[in-house]
């Protein structure tokens, strides 16, 4: 069931006050206070976004649109093992496609998606830049090279 | 400011330094079709169904008119056969969405443009902004705004924001060209208005 | 460490440096960019670490942990100096034998060299090897000979003569000349001529002027910008305080995609450095002139990379271009003057004010001046990134550096520029790369991205493929854009699985007039480029996809069926062991046969038999063959003549 763990973790009001505040509060660093927050969190509840409108003084719906129009933020809480598929243009002709399709098999969500025991994240990137290697996934930062759908089943059920 | 001589449509025209395309050629009565234009708002360049060519120096290409600043010696066209093409496949890209918006329809006829060329798409929100527009900017509530981007993008209300504020304005209701807006607002009001 | 208040400090500083260092003595060059990493330079390193301390050689030998080399196919790569031996694939177990033989001994490990594919000659000098041979690594070069986080390997490398030059020994204006007639054209896209670039933004009214290194290389397939910025952030901060200085501006920032954890870590450790050493802020060397920098992530946003959604993401705003007039160079960030140019475009401003903009301009081509760095990737043997001087054929690119295709396969088209630039057919192999020669093509520079293909690439996906990318790349507020490449990924989506309709052409061609005319920025008036390409040079794959419901690559999922060929299936099993969906039946010495009912195109059985059978083949365009009678299926086994 949904980890009980991740709903109640709250990021503490004075931290976030503490990650504005080294911005020196300008409105201009609202997206690098909403990356450092991002990557603290793991995700941007509301209530976040909420107190970064007030001590920012930026409208929250300008909020909204910056932490849905940017892919590095999550609005909603992400699944303990990130997947990235690499979907750049070498790993594209190198395969790729059928790697997703196979990890969309294996772990039952598709890209943009958490599965419901918040267990993997699933994302489509665009180039890690290790083309040598392509197709390529990387799993929690760790880059599984030369891929084929075959060895996917064996990396994805290695994490638990 | 200074005077800017150009020529719309073969006409003369004098404009102010600063004023765009469109606004010279409104004031020398000479009409463009616009569907993200309002005069009160910051001029967004998003509908495009306002381009025309201009020329400057012999150079011509097709610019957005509401965006575009007059230049002395610009050479301006208003139709071309590749100005109403492009219009005709914009408002068809439109009509996608909106088959029915007076605004849309108004256009269709004279472009002929054909509401049933392109696979219908569930959301009829034409993206022209100007609800998001009128409230941030006249307004200044922000009770609505904007998510995501491309064709994931879409307008939001912020139920907390709308709950005070929308009642007793809804002064967006009469902009939008398709009635997307208020079919959102009810939407947001019944779903997610916080309740005491 | 004290300030450096003078070039006369500074040159003693250097002289220090460089008296310290011995060149006879032996040093590991360890290659440990990111894509090194991801095939295990972190174990070499620590083995090498390890080994070293064993041995007790720490102090005798050099270890120094560089930057991207380029030629990341072979990684990890160890280089021995002085001799410059080097060593391809190394793996930790390597290490011992690479320090008793080649470091105490002066022995050469055949095995760990470079071996032609070919005629199996080996080549253990670096310079020698063909993939560095054909390249004119004037910018790249430097990656091979510093530890990105030491300013004085910088230093003994050269670092910091160019920002002495500019700052003491020109005007600003005489900066801006000499990079106009160097001829530098943006290496970010678009090509345009730097110094023409930089003298708008001098000359335009306002203060404070900006100036900001694009990092934000989104292009799928490029890494250039990642290894300079991992490699060598001094070579581009050197670049970009030059240019603040010819512009007049004092603020600068660095927009760095988030997904580059290295080249962020790098380059703020490299700003650090240069500011305690007064090589950046007040008084720059006691010059006069004030410079600092900013450094911004990026959050995961393609279209950032346009200059003017850069500057709205630098902002804190989100990232949707506006109109251009007015440019950045007349009203930018904030809206006062700003230049912003590529992270490549940055690091060749030391060199041409180093060798002057004459001995710059001599190399290259009429209308493109410099070396590019590419990132030659996909279907090719030697991927990796090369520097090459304009004017060179793709031809040599792709074969003489690259290795050409593996597997014996057939080259059928080079993609350059990113999703808003082209496929480049067989038939002008011989092109001259080049700004112009690039865009008449039908294609264009880019950022520097050479995806090759081969004849298993099917070119309506990859018009497709770009298309899907850039759908969801775009920013969404314009119709050309966000309504025309929904519709038109629809109708390639269509036409790639076998639903393509006679109209289509003409529609798509109708969205590509609309978005080169229309759309607001260059994402939009691009975005076609992948199909008008394509479709301009391989008309026939769209015919056959759209007339027969045929795709020549035997690539597209829904119009391929795979059958094993009873003449060549030897009963093997792997096929029926590895299906997914149970779709093949067999036995022991049986011929196998895929049910088509059950089979869901995934392509393992392709993958898993045995190259020396080969059995399984793809077919399209035409119907499977029945299977065979159940009595022909026992496979005989052919006695062994004696």
């Amino acid at each position: 069931m949904i980890s009980s763990t991740c709903l109640k973790e709250k990021m503490d009001t004075a931290k976030i006050d503490r990650i504005i505040d080294k911005h020196q509060g300008e409105a201009s660093a609202l997206i690098q206070v909403l990356l450092e927050i991002q990557s603290e969190n793991n995700w941007l509840p509301k209530e976040v976004l909420a107190q970064v409108s007030e001590k920012l003084q930026v409208p929250l719906s300008q909020i909204q649109h910056i932490a849905t129009f940017y892919k590095a933020f999550s609005l909603v809480p992400k699944g303990r093992h990130q997947v990235h598929i690499c979907m750049g243009t070498a790993c594209h002709v190198r395969g790729a496609a059928r790697v997703l399709d196979k990890v969309q098999n294996l772990t039952g969500i598709k890209p943009g998606e958490t599965d419901l025991e918040l267990k993997f994240s699933l994302e489509t990137v665009n180039c890690l830049g290790c083309c040598a290697l392509g197709p390529v996934i990387e799993i929690d930062g760790k880059t599984h090279g030369k891929i084929s759908p075959a060895k996917t089943s064996d990396v994805i059920a290695s994490y638990d | 400011m200074s005077d800017i001589r150009l020529q719309i449509d073969g006409k003369e025209v004098t404009a102010k330094e600063g004023m765009t395309v469109l606004q010279a050629a409104q004031s020398a009565g000479i009409s463009i079709p616009t569907l993200c234009y309002h005069e009160d708002l910051a001029p967004y360049g998003g509908c495009r169904i306002c381009v025309v060519e201009a020329a400057v120096n012999g150079v011509k290409k097709l610019v957005a008119s509401c965006v575009q600043p007059v230049a002395e010696n610009m050479v301006v066209r208003t139709r071309s056969e590749k100005i109403d093409r492009i219009r005709k496949t914009l408002l068809e890209l439109l009509m996608a969405h909106a088959p029915d918006s007076p605004e849309l329809h108004d256009l269709e006829q004279e472009y002929g443009a054909d509401r049933g060329r392109f696979e219908k798409d569930a959301s009829f929100c034409i993206h022209c902004g100007l609800c998001v527009r009128y409230c941030a900017e006249v307004v200044k509530k922000n009770a609505v705004g904007f998510i995501d981007r491309g064709i994931r993008k879409e307008i939001s209300f912020i139920p907390e924001i709308a709950a005070k504020e929308c009642d007793d304005c809804k002064l967006c209701f009469p902009l939008c060209p398709t009635s997307y807006l208020q079919a959102a607002y009810v939407l947001v009001e019944s779903l997610a208005f916080p309740r005491e | 460490m004290p300030r450096i208040n003078s070039p006369v400090e500074l040159e003693a500083f250097r002289q220090e440096i460089v008296s310290k260092r011995d060149p006879n003595k032996p040093c590991i060059t360890l290659c440990s960019g990111t894509a090194c990493h991801a095939t295990g330079s972190k174990e070499v390193a620590l083995a090498i670490e390890q080994e070293l301390e064993n041995q007790g050689l720490t102090n005798k030998v050099g270890f120094r942990r560089t930057g991207c080399h380029g030629f990341c196919e072979k990684g990890p790569i160890v280089v021995i100096d002085p001799e410059e031996i080097c060593y391809l694939q190394v793996t930790p177990e390597d290490v011992p034998e690479i320090i008793s033989s080649t470091i105490k001994e002066h022995q050469v490990i055949d095995r760990l060299v470079y071996a032609d594919p070919t005629t199996g000659e080996k080549t253990a000098h670096e310079p020698d090897i063909p993939f560095y041979k054909h390249q004119q690594r004037m910018v790249f070069g430097a990656n091979r000979r510093i530890a990105p986080q030491s300013i004085e390997d910088y230093l003994a490398n050269d670092g910091g003569k160019a920002l002495i030059k500019a700052l003491f020994e020109l005007t600003p204006d005489q900066v801006i000349t000499e990079v106009k007639d160097a001829g530098l054209r943006g290496r970010g896209g678009a090509g345009f001529p730097s110094g023409v670039k930089w003298e708008f933004a001098r000359k335009s009214p306002g203060e404070p002027k900006y100036v900001v290194v694009n990092c934000d290389e989104g292009d799928p397939g490029a890494y250039m910008d990642r290894s300079l910025m991992e490699g060598n952030p001094f070579g581009v901060l050197e670049g970009l305080v030059i240019g603040a200085y010819a512009i007049g501006s004092h603020e600068g920032y660095f927009y760095v995609r988030q997904e580059y954890p290295l080249a962020l870590e790098n380059l703020s450790i490299a700003i650090e450095r240069a500011e305690e050493h007064g090589l950046l802020g007040k008084d720059i060397l006691g010059s006069g002139f004030d410079f600092d920098v900013k450094v911004h992530r990026g959050a995961g946003a393609f279209v950032c990379g346009e200059e003017t959604a850069l500057l709205k993401s630098l902002e804190g705003k989100a990232g949707e271009p506006r109109p251009r007039p007015p440019y950045p160079a007349v009203k930018g960030l904030w809206d006062k003057p700003t230049n912003i140019n590529n992270v490549e475009t940055w690091a060749n401003v030391p060199l041409i004010i180093n060798k002057g903009a004459q001995a710059f301009a001599s190399i290259g081509t009429e209308g493109s001046k410099g070396t590019k760095i590419f990132s030659l990737v996909g279907k090719i043997n030697n991927t990796g990134l090369v520097e090459v001087p304009m004017g060179i054929s793709l031809r040599d690119v792709i074969f003489e550096i690259g290795g050409g295709i593996p597997n014996g396969k057939k080259f059928k088209a080079v993609q350059t520029g990113g999703p808003s630039g082209g496929c480049i057919p067989e038939e002008l192999l011989d092109l001259k790369v080049g700004f112009d020669e690039l865009t008449k093509a039908g294609s264009m520079m880019g950022s520097g991205g050479m995806i090759i293909m081969d004849e298993d690439t099917c070119m309506v996906d990859v018009a497709r493929y770009f298309i899907n990318f850039l759908t969801d790349e775009s920013c969404g507020k314009c119709v050309p854009c966000r309504e025309g490449l929904r519709q038109m990924h629809k109708i390639l989506t269509r036409i790639t699985e076998g639903k393509g309709k006679a109209s289509d052409i003409a529609t798509l061609e109708s969205l590509a007039e609309t978005a080169v005319e229309a759309s607001l920025c260059a994402l939009g008036s691009t975005a076609a480029n992948p199909f008008l390409s394509t479709f301009r040079y391989f008309k026939d794959e769209y015919t056959a996809h759209i007339e027969d419901k045929r795709c020549p690559a035997l690539a597209c999922k829904q119009l391929i069926s795979y059958y094993i060929d009873p003449a060549k299936c030897t009963g093997c099993g792997l096929c029926l062991k590895n299906c997914p969906d149970e779709a093949i039946d067999g036995g022991k010495q049986k011929i196998h046969i895929i049910d088509q009912e059950k089979c869901t195109n995934c392509g393992t059985c392709f993958d898993v038999c045995p190259a020396k059978f080969s059995s399984v083949i793809k077919i399209s365009g035409e119907p499977v063959p029945a299977p065979i009678p159940e009595d022909k299926r026992t496979i005989v086994r052919k006695k062994k003549s004696k």
